[in-house]
């Protein structure tokens, strides 16, 4: 590591600017995620067969993307901040896949 | 004497460090951080870590609800559509709003500004029992209904839906039975992001009390921000809830 001594971190600097989100973009941010909902509500009522359920979670997952990289300022954090948060969602993910294949597995070729 | 003053001039090396980089000597910072920066990182790393546990708390019932629907999909249709799509959707117009005011609360609490704090923090606080009472009013007409799992459930609307002016597919007894595992679910989910609401708003009640005597208008705003990222959260989850559990299953009649 550096042989200087550096309390500060100031030559190897890993945390982010901090940034403060003006109220116009929280605004912005705001009618997006009506729109979504608006958009959710509406396609509900259209019938998409089997595309139905997975119209509906790709719009939840794109309202929550925004809400976690604008309103939870996401977006502007150290790579610390964006590694944690992606890698907790990725956790979550593989237990989905893990339980999902067991359970799907079990009656495997008796259906 | 002698050794004990030398012994402070070596300590006081840390000290010109601080001063060579101007540090603001903010009274919350705490001196086992090297920076406000890195406090303030640290602060919000053990809040993501804490919102971790609660994806993986509300991801147990997200899981279970996924395996059900997959199993008895004709019950879930049919009790999803006892779910009313306008209060529904209603709500989560109120929680959006009512997130978008924590944000702006941030912001407020960033800039310094003690009166909009407090006017967003409360706005956040009406939001939350807007929503709430909603809730109340949904939950009560599955009351009414006799749609509470348990030894009073009431299959009637699902087993004959056509005398109840229901365009559903009739269900037969046994899978109108799984009706229940739907409403145990829903209850499950809802009553638990209602109950992280619930405690919302006390900390609400404490963080606007706080604000109000001036406590995050002076460049501190860990905790307003910190409770920011809970709030979001317990928005996120309403934001899956709601098509999961109020849109999926609708189709046109």
């Amino acid at each position: 590591m550096s042989e200087h001594h550096d309390p500060s971190n100031v030559n190897n600097p890993e945390h982010a600017e901090h940034h403060i989100i003006s109220p116009m973009s929280y605004l912005i941010i705001f009618g997006t995620l009506l729109v979504f909902t608006a958009i959710t509500v509406g396609a509900a009522y259209i019938n998409l067969g089997i595309l139905n359920p997975i119209v509906a979670l790709a719009i939840a997952s794109t309202k929550a993307v925004i809400v976690i990289l604008f309103f939870m300022h996401v977006k502007y954090q150290s790579n610390l901040i964006k590694m944690t948060v992606g890698a907790g969602f990725f956790t979550f993910l593989v237990l989905i896949m893990m339980t999902l294949s067991d359970y799907m597995s079990r009656a495997w070729g008796l259906w | 004497m002698d050794n004990a003053t030398v012994a402070t001039h070596e300590h006081t090396h840390e000290t010109a460090v601080h001063v060579e980089h101007h540090h603001l000597a903010l009274p919350q910072h705490r001196h086992h951080f090297e920076t406000e920066q890195q406090q303030r990182e640290a602060g919000t790393f053990g809040m993501w870590l804490f919102l971790l546990t609660e994806i993986m708390f509300f991801g147990g019932l997200f899981f279970a609800y996924l395996l059900y629907r997959n199993w008895y999909n004709d019950a879930f249709v049919a009790a999803s559509n006892q779910l009313s799509i306008p209060l529904g959707a209603f709500n989560t117009a109120v929680l959006i709003g009512s997130g978008f005011f924590m944000a702006l609360g941030v912001w407020a609490a960033e800039v310094r500004k003690k009166g909009l704090l407090v006017l967003f923090l409360v706005i956040t606080t009406v939001l939350g029992f807007v929503f709430l009472g909603v809730k109340y009013v949904e939950y009560s007409e599955k009351f009414e209904k006799h749609h509470i799992p348990g030894a009073h459930f009431d299959v009637k609307e699902f087993v004959n839906p056509a005398a109840f002016g229901l365009k559903e597919k009739p269900l037969a007894p046994d899978m109108a039975q799984k009706t229940q595992i739907f409403f145990s679910l829903y209850f499950a989910m809802t009553g638990m992001h209602a109950l992280h609401m619930i405690i919302g708003i006390i900390l609400l009640f404490w963080l606007t009390w706080r604000a109000h005597k001036g406590e995050f208008s002076a460049g501190y705003v860990a905790p307003i921000e910190n409770f920011g990222l809970y709030w979001h959260f317990v928005d996120i989850v309403w934001i899956f809830l709601f098509p999961l559990l109020y849109l999926i299953n609708r189709h046109p009649v």
